[in-house]
């Protein structure tokens, strides 16, 4: 009898494990229900349960029918010291090089989000320069606080043009907003420019003053937006995020509900920003927002003023350097708005869907952590 | 205007105490009443006489150390004994209030002293636990980079398991891991004033959240 019993549950178990994979192509939501407790009973009879299963992350992109009209790169917040004094940031700036050119097909282009360097130097920028010169695809390059402040961006400049412009790409409007002038604090107090610069990057000091896009990078943003249809997708870079998220650590842009006000006439806008080294994701009426992973380190979230729709990622683990950290893709959908992927360079890849965003976090919600900041 | 000279009955309480164990019943024999008395007379410390510069009366219980200044009336005039009364009462409450506590051998210039030195102390953490340099890091990277107000320390988690050390440690012991492996620097002796700074710094920025050892 055994021999017969066992044959038949082999046989059970081959033809589950067929039809899982046949249904993964043609999915709709109810079906993913059922297939997903498939997969956790397949996986649990291989003795193979993996943290966050492979399969089910695939289920949810296979899901999504519509095909992306492009996709974008991005590599934020390397904090590149010289290299003399800090191998750790370059070689994983090296890495976020490397995964960016290994991709096929190859992005539009790659956005830089900010923060190059860590103490805005010369030698910093240059050894950045050098580096971000291996990428294959066109870079878009964006100007983070760390590689301003130390000559209010005077090389930066020289190197990488101005910090704010808009460009068009495939019937989507791309806009780089400089987004962290701060008001003089320096003067008053007698700073050198070393000073300065170090005060700003610190996160915990209460004496600089809030990142802002200002009344001038208002006024050029107002211009810009002047030739835009409303009906065409917006996208912006910014370095902070433009929006009020926490202000003792400058997670922060003081003049962002002015900013939003001018976009939320647009049918779709969304927000990339970097500055805040950690998943991060937002919706305030018609503006999806994005934060970027930093290559360099990442940071722990706020003790309040987290949005809702942010799921948090894992805690990092402090004894693998490269936890936390990574670099990601940008999939643009033809309405503008957009899949965000995390690649976390530790943990499994990580997408926040734009039909999380459209359902205000009701549909294709992220896999929580195991375990929250506190 | 109650006034309490705490010095003086210390004082007061010290030598009469110090009296009594010279009487203390070394033979085993009882002492006579009337002899304890008639020495304790003699060597009874005095009361200062509580006087006022404004020249109102003052009123001084026999505790020696409350006493009362009257407002209205000056020194040598009687009571009206409502007046007396009145006094009396308050007098009392303020003994009453006085004898619910402990009497503290710890003052103002005590409690100030604790708390300087503690401030001082976490100063000293906050400046390290910004200062790459001054901790022996030898990369640029210092402890607030990743750790904003030393969020995601946990102090009030220590001592607990940490995987890489593989026992149960001490705060010190993990700011000691941090110092070896991010900012590959070299480990402070465990007693070092710098790690106990930073460790003072770290739980200051924690102050009031409930003790959890063991939570990671
Ligand atoms: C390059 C980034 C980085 C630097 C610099 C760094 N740490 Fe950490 N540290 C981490 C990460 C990541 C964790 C894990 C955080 C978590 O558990 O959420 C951690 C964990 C810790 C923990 C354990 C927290 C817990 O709950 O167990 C302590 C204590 C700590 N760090 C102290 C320090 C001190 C003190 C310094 C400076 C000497 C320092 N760290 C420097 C990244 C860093």
């Amino acid at each position: 009898m055994w021999p017969l019993k066992w044959k038949k549950r082999e046989q059970e178990y081959r033809r589950e494990r067929a039809d899982f994979f046949q249904a993964v192509g043609r999915l709709d939501r109810r079906s993913f229900m059922k297939i997903a407790g498939t997969a956790g009973a397949l996986a649990a009879a291989q003795s193979i349960l993996p943290p966050h299963s492979f399969q089910l992350v695939d289920v949810v992109e296979a899901q999504t029918a519509e095909k992306p009209l492009f996709r974008f790169a991005y590599i934020s917040d390397t904090h590149l010291y010289e290299r003399t004094l800090n191998e750790r940031f370059v070689k994983a700036t090296l890495r976020a090089v490397q995964d960016i050119n290994a991709l096929d097909p190859q992005p539009d282009f790659v956005l830089f989000g900010g923060d190059l360097a860590q103490l805005g130097q010369p030698a910093e920028l240059e050894l950045g320069k050098e580096i971000l010169r291996e990428v294959k695809a066109p870079i878009k390059m964006m100007v983070g606080e760390h590689d301003w402040f130390l000559d209010m961006g005077e090389r930066w400049r020289e190197h990488f043009g101005q910090p704010q412009y808009s460009f068009d790409h495939k019937g989507i409007h791309f806009i780089t907003l400089m987004s962290v002038n701060e008001k003089d604090f320096w003067t008053e107090r007698k700073m050198t420019p070393m000073e300065r610069m170090l005060t700003v990057a610190g996160l915990d000091n209460s004496l600089q003053s809030r990142f802002e896009v200002g009344d001038e990078g208002r006024a050029w943003l107002r211009r810009d937006l002047a030739k835009v249809p409303r009906t065409t997708p917006v996208v912006i870079f910014s370095h902070s995020p433009l929006y009020k998220y926490y202000e003792p650590w400058n997670f922060w842009t003081a003049d962002a509900d002015q900013v939003q006000a001018m976009l939320f006439p647009f049918r779709s806008v969304t927000v990339i920003h970097g500055h805040t080294h950690q998943m991060l994701t937002h919706r305030i009426r018609n503006i999806h927002f994005h934060g970027m992973l930093s290559t360099a380190w990442p940071w722990p979230y706020a003790p309040e003023g987290l949005p809702k729709l942010t799921v948090q990622m894992d805690r990092a683990d402090p004894f693998d350097e490269a936890d936390g950290t990574g670099d990601g893709t940008i999939d643009v959908y033809r309405g503008g708005y957009v899949d965000k992927n995390h690649n976390l360079w530790s943990r499994n890849p990580l997408t926040v869907s734009r039909a999380y965003l459209e359902s205000w976090g009701r549909t294709n919600v992220p896999p929580a952590p195991e375990f929250k900041s506190y | 205007m109650i006034n309490k000279s705490y010095k003086l009955v210390t004082l007061a309480a010290f030598a009469l105490a110090a009296f009594m164990f010279s009487f203390s019943d070394r033979t085993g024999q009882a002492i006579s009443p009337g002899a304890v008395s008639a020495v304790a007379q003699q060597n009874q410390p005095r009361h200062p006489e509580a006087k006022s510069d404004s020249g109102n009366l003052v009123v001084q219980l026999c505790d020696g150390k409350t006493s009362m200044e009257i407002d209205g009336v000056r020194e040598g005039e009687v009571l009206t004994p409502e007046k007396a009364r009145e006094v009396a009462a308050k007098m009392m409450a303020a003994v009453a209030a006085e004898q619910s506590r402990q009497t503290s051998k710890w003052t103002e210039r005590d409690r100030l002293t604790w708390e300087r030195e503690q401030k001082r102390v976490i100063e000293e953490g906050d400046k390290l636990f910004h200062d790459w340099k001054a901790l022996g890091g030898t990369i640029g990277i210092s402890c607030d980079m990743c750790h904003p107000n030393a969020s995601n320390t946990h102090a009030e988690t220590y001592p607990k398991f940490q995987t890489q050390i593989k026992k149960v440690v001490s705060i010190r012991e993990m700011i000691n891991w941090c110092i070896e492996n991010p900012m590959e620097g070299k480990p402070l002796p465990l007693d070092d004033p710098r790690l106990i700074a930073v460790e003072a710094y770290m739980a200051a920025q924690r102050k009031g959240v409930p003790l959890d050892p063991g939570k990671h």
